[in-house]
């Protein structure tokens, strides 16, 4: 199984081949598409997408933290981390046996 | 957000095009990335994040309720890691 990278270029040429938009068009909605997704996880909100998964936002508290390297403390700060969800159907997907 | 209210959303600000196109490319876009997973690759979308899957060997685990050992087979897991920049725009 060849391990390739799916970028933004694959989604905009699937999407140029299936919506039949032009190249440029499908380029701005891909990146309208992820606009609006980081946009509602900036708002706090979280993100559901049926059949793929949900992306929510959890708010960490402050704690400490050690350098590994020299293992010195430090603070880490109280932050916001999106913590995604995998749905079942693409869970299964992702084990279903099949010819790669 | 669902991703109807994504929908309408992109509806809304792209009144030049078919709702029914909008919802073409949303679904594109999952497929896709679902497709690439189902794979085995990544997927890098800069600034917003990257998929992969991550493999779970296979273990025993227990049956909570009776204790019974069960096998539990090899697997493979989805896993996203938040891009530099969004997580940036989260705590700034």
């Amino acid at each position: 199984m060849a391990e390739d990278t799916l970028t933004r270029a694959e989604l905009t040429e699937a999407v140029y081949e299936e919506v039949g938009l032009s190249r440029n068009e499908s380029a701005e909605l891909v990146e309208t598409v992820l606009g609006e997704m980081s946009n509602a996880l900036i708002r706090g909100e979280s993100v559901k997408i049926s059949s793929f998964g949900s992306f929510t936002i959890r708010n960490k508290s402050e704690r400490i933290g050690r350098n590994p390297k020299t293992g010195v403390e430090v603070p880490i700060t109280p932050r916001r981390v999106v913590i995604f969800k995998p749905s079942h159907v693409l869970k299964s997907r992702i084990n279903s046996p099949q010819d790669k | 957000m669902t991703k109807s209210e994504l929908i309408l959303k992109l509806s809304e600000s792209n009144p030049h095009l078919y709702q029914r196109d909008i919802e073409i490319l949303v679904a594109t876009i999952f497929e896709e990335i679902s497709y690439a997973l189902e794979c085995g690759n990544r997927v890098e979308l800069r600034g917003f994040g990257t998929f992969a899957t991550k493999k779970r060997g296979a273990r025993t685990g227990r049956n909570p309720r009776t204790g019974d050992s069960v096998p539990v087979s090899e697997k493979f897991v989805p896993f996203f890691k938040t891009g530099k920049q969004l997580r940036e725009k989260l705590n700034h």
